[in-house]
């Protein structure tokens, strides 16, 4: 320190000079400390800070698109889309005091109908998944409470509104277990391959078609940069980057929309439950296809409350499943054209052979009864499809029941096996077998190996047997169409937004059989009679028809329940197009139930074609 | 005679040259590096709120630029005052000092009006006054007038603890508004007078244990039996800064803002692209941020011409302390320079990340009259002890 002598000081005790000493050399080293943090920050590292400076000021906002629509095969709306405000909250905003954060999260909770606990709760699962993206609380806000966050906004610091898309279901319930439903994706499918890349809160098919084909429905999000303040609010011309969301592109079903209408009215009708579904015997196109009870679709845009899940997942009935493809039951007598061809095809019957049916049969020390105790005296094969005579088919699968031709042939027309739709939740179901019994057997789980009585059980239809109308369809529609086993699907084509197609799904066939067609003539022709023949088991419900058709029905014992109902037809004969399945669970006999239900379907079908038809003559001529 | 009488009466020294007009203003006998380096500071204030408060008061771009300005002229005016009197009066007027001191201090908690959940100054027309910012030079003054006249009463360790408990009492009230910033200051101020008043090395070192040893006992023992004495604000400052980025969300937000601001700044600064301090993401920015703000805006540069102005000041505060005519003088111009270190390092130091958030102002830089009046008068009582000492050349400093 420098001092001119006319200046300096009284003297000052060593002591104090030392403490002064070591005072300015404190000083010192604190100003180089200083001096020293402050040139690594800004010159050291100060590309670094000026990078996160500029990384801070953007926020990056996800533009949620439109998913494509789903059409009905005459590209008629089934589901589209409405805009709808969701409630979310940024917890980088909310207030830092613990007690002003869980007091408005708790106004939020009251606002929004649930409770704290679950606020939080899903907060913590959303921000394990994603830190410091906004948090959807509640889908599809009233405007009413969106205007009253916007009045009290400084109540709410970091409680956003954002427009996103939500389903919307024109037709109600219909066709609900075809399309599904969309629902934000899950932390277990955030790992799957098929969503690899997406995003937290993304929403996705979760059922159906909207699952099938979620990655064409789902359209591409866009992306905005924006400059903000500390607070997130945008400052003026603070629009940095853009990306435009793509909306996902259009799906069309095969469904027709008469055809699933009148099968759904029909088993809704009647009330009981079942399925029904109605089939292109060439193509495997969908024409219908439902399930009773049913549900919603429209449930699942918003959580659902406590109510909407004890009527829907919760509920006995079932109503999410599916029972046309998921459905496994036993189907009576619709399974003996699958017999007849297994017994003809290996030589187990002759075209034209006669077998007597005194109403019972004694086989292997145990008596088998036709239903109802009925005698059909001599019969061939014709006349017993045409009066449902089990006494023949008894004895059909008796000569099969260690040969393996039954098992064969069921399982070679699609019987027990994928069918290939594509629709998620389908059954495999079970076709009994001789290898199938007696593993059971060694592993203890029956207390008898497989004997004759379980494939004459088969043979009927009865007994053990597993399988849902899309099955019985796909087997119907092989024995229609010559062989083909046809892989049923709804799904028809991709169109882009200006209605193009982008995609045609025309999925190749599951495999062939060979099928004689003098056979397939003679099984035909049984089920026609059984039909409109003045004997047919069908007679008085599809006698009047004024389209030749070909239909079984089945009434199928599955103790503890009281008889189920089924009905199998093909349309129309002896060249058919469609076929159609139903079957409802304690519906009683095939006629009783089942056939009306069928009946109200081909109307349906029919009256839509034979209009067109008629129009297109009448424009032609 | 009588003519030499008269003559003298006219003309008290008939060969002195007549005294120009800074010679009446007493400015020769001011430090003028002192007062330059802290009109500077002040001025640069005012430059940088001009600057980066635009648009804080919407439709009042000079709401901030014309409050700082005005307090930095009625600085000026309180420090030339100040330089006038001598200092040596405050020492006979301690107690009254202490306890207006005191008083003011206690006074806030009945008709101070609240501020973010703290009671701490006082609501006058055009101006809210802290009673504790000029709190830091009226408990100075006292301190040292009681030092000096207690030396010889009492034994050693008598006095420290009783220079002690006079120095925390008022820094507890303050600590009870709550304002935990400058209830530490407080405390520098008492240990820097102490310190250059002589109190021995091994009274420190037992001062310096107990403070780490209650320093431990808040943060960790405290709250784990269940007794918190910090706000949970406060503990979250305290201990946030060693480790900042683990949650950007909390406390450590503020500080990491700062630092990415100042580091963004780098050499010469962003100026009007500066984002951190302009679009609110660097919180309190025109009062306990407003380095951060220098640092983003001027770059190193800037940063580093305040940083030197504040070297300047400390060092003329220093070199008054040796200049004193009298010990009075020494302790009050040590327990200044201590306060002003302490407040430059500790805010600096948390604007660089280095420091807990305490709130404590940047003296004559951050936004505030209080704080910019106090520290002014503070420099106005330096130049009053160089002003004394340049006066009497025969001074005696007896120790």
């Amino acid at each position: 320190m420098y001092l001119r002598s006319d200046e300096r000081g009284p003297a000052m005790s060593n002591r104090l000079a030392l403490r002064i000493a070591v005072f300015g050399g404190a000083a010192v080293i604190l100003f180089a400390i200083l001096f020293f943090c402050l040139w690594r920050l800004q010159v050291l590292d100060g590309s670094k800070y000026l990078a996160e400076a500029k990384n801070n000021r953007t926020r990056s906002y996800r533009v949620s698109a439109p998913r494509g629509e789903i059409l009905d095969r005459e590209g008629k709306t089934l589901v589209a889309n409405r805009t709808s405000l969701a409630l979310q909250v940024n917890p980088r905003k909310l207030p830092l005091a613990p007690a002003r954060k869980r007091a408005e999260l708790s106004r939020l909770a009251e606002l929004t109908h649930s409770s704290l606990r679950h606020v939080r709760r899903t907060m913590h699962e959303e921000l394990k998944l994603a830190p410091a993206v906004p948090v959807t609380l509640r889908r599809d806000v009233g405007s009413y409470l969106v205007y009253y966050l916007q009045e009290n906004q400084e109540r709410f610091p970091g409680v956003e509104v954002q427009r996103v898309f939500v389903r919307r279901y024109p037709h109600g319930t219909l066709a609900a277990h075809i399309l599904g439903n969309v629902g934000e994706i899950s932390p277990e499918e955030l790992k799957e391959p098929r969503f690899h890349g997406l995003p937290p809160g993304e929403e996705i098919g979760q059922n159906g078609v909207e699952y099938t084909y979620d990655s064409f429905l789902r359209g591409q999000p866009g992306l905005k940069r924006i400059q903000v303040d500390a607070l997130g609010q945008p400052t003026p011309n603070g629009q940095l980057v853009s990306r435009p969301p793509v909306p996902g592109e259009s799906l069309k079903l095969t469904i027709d929309r008469p055809v699933q209408e009148a099968g759904e009215a029909a088993l809704a009708e009647r009330g009981l439950p079942g399925g029904f579904v109605t089939m292109d015997v060439h193509t495997g196109e969908i024409l219908g296809l439902g399930s009773f009870p049913t549900f919603e679709p429209s449930l699942f845009t918003k959580p659902l409350t406590q109510k909407e899940v004890d009527a829907t997942s919760r509920n006995p009935l079932a109503p999410l499943v599916d029972r046309a493809i998921a459905g496994l039951y036993p189907t009576g007598s619709t399974f003996k054209p699958i017999t007849a061809i297994a017994a003809l095809e290996s030589g187990k019957l002759s075209l034209g052979e006669v077998i007597n049916d005194p109403g019972q049969v004694l086989i292997g020390g145990e008596v088998f009864k036709d239903a109802g105790e009925a005698a059909h005296g001599l019969v061939d094969l014709v006349s017993a499809l045409e009066v449902s005579s089990d006494v023949f088919f008894y004895t059909l699968g008796y000569r099969m029941w260690n040969t393996g031709d039954l098992q064969h042939w069921a399982h070679a027309l699609g019987i027990g096996r994928p069918t290939g739709i594509d629709l998620p939740g389908a059954e495999e179901g079970l076709l009994p077998s001789k290898r199938w019994r007696d593993q059971l057997y060694r592993e203890g789980g029956t207390e008898r190996p497989w004997s004759a009585g379980d494939n004459i059980q088969l043979a009927t239809g009865q007994g053990d047997l597993q399988t849902n109308p899309l099955q019985m369809a796909v087997a119907y529609a092989t024995l229609a169409n010559g062989g083909t086993v046809v892989t049923p699907h709804v799904g028809k084509e991709i169109d882009d937004a200006a209605g193009r197609v982008v995609k045609e799904f025309d999925p190749k066939p599951r495999r062939h059989v060979q099928i004689d067609p003098g056979y397939r003539a003679t099984i035909l022709e049984g089920l026609h009679d059984a039909a409109q023949n003045g004997g047919g088991t069908s007679f008085e419900v599809f006698g009047s028809f004024p389209i030749p058709v070909a239909g079984k029905t089945g009434t199928a014992q599955r103790p503890p329940h009281a008889d189920q109902s089924w009905y199998g037809i093909l349309a129309p004969y002896p060249n058919p197009r469609i076929v159609t399945f139903v079957t409802m669970e304690e519906g009683g006999f095939g006629v009783e139930s089942a056939a009306p239900a069928a009946k109200k379907i081909l109307e349906a079908y029919f009256a839509n074609r034979l209009s067109r038809e008629a129009s297109s003559k009448e424009g032609g001529g | 005679m009588m003519y030499a009488t008269r003559a003298r009466q006219a003309r008290p020294e008939p060969f002195a040259v007549r005294p120009g007009i800074a010679e009446r203003l007493g400015l020769p006998y001011m430090d003028a590096p002192l007062a330059i380096s802290a009109a500077a500071l002040a001025a640069f204030s005012v430059f940088t709120l001009a600057q980066a408060t635009k648009h804080d008061v919407p439709g009042n771009p000079y709401y901030y630029v014309n409050r700082q300005a005005i307090y930095g002229v009625l600085g000026i005016v309180g420090m030339y005052l100040l330089t006038r009197i001598d200092y040596s009066r405050f020492r006979e007027l301690r107690v009254g000092i202490y306890t207006f001191l005191c008083a003011s201090v206690a006074l806030v908690f009945i008709f101070g009006f609240a501020a973010r959940g703290s009671r701490r100054a006082f609501d006058l027309p055009f101006f809210s006054f802290q009673p504790s910012e000029l709190g830091k030079v009226l408990l100075v003054l006292a301190l040292a007038g009681f030092m000096i006249d207690g030396a010889r009463s009492g034994s050693e360790r008598q006095r420290t603890v009783r220079y002690l408990c006079l120095g925390l009492a008022p820094a507890a009230l303050v600590f009870l508004q709550p304002d935990l910033g400058t209830a530490l200051v407080f405390g520098a101020i008492t240990l820097a007078v102490m310190y250059v008043g002589g109190v021995r090395w091994t009274h420190f070192a037992v001062i310096g244990a107990t403070f780490v040893a209650l320093t431990a006992a808040v943060l960790v023992v405290a709250p784990a039996v269940g007794t918190p004495v910090l706000k949970g604000y406060q503990e979250q400052r305290l201990t946030s800064f060693l480790h900042p980025s683990q949650d950007p969300g909390n406390a450590g937000y503020q500080q990491n803002q700062a630092k990415i601001a100042i580091g963004s700044g780098g050499k010469t600064g962003r100026g009007d692209r500066a984002t951190q301090t302009r679009l609110d993401f660097v919180p309190e920015r025109s009062t306990d941020f407003i380095f951060a703000v220098i640092g983003e805006r001027y770059g190193f540069l800037g940063a580093a011409i305040v940083l030197s102005l504040y070297a300047l000041l400390i060092w003329r505060a220093l070199r008054i302390v040796t200049l004193s005519k009298n010990s009075y003088g020494v302790l009050v111009a040590g327990g200044i320079a201590g306060m002003l270190l302490f407040q430059v390092f500790v805010n600096v130091g948390m604007n660089l990340g280095i420091m807990p958030i305490t709130g404590i102002p940047l003296p004559l830089m951050s936004y505030g009259g209080s704080s910019v009046l106090a520290t002014f008068l503070a420099i106005g009582v330096l130049q009053s002890v160089h002003m004394q000492a340049r006066l009497s050349q025969k001074g005696r400093f007896a120790w």
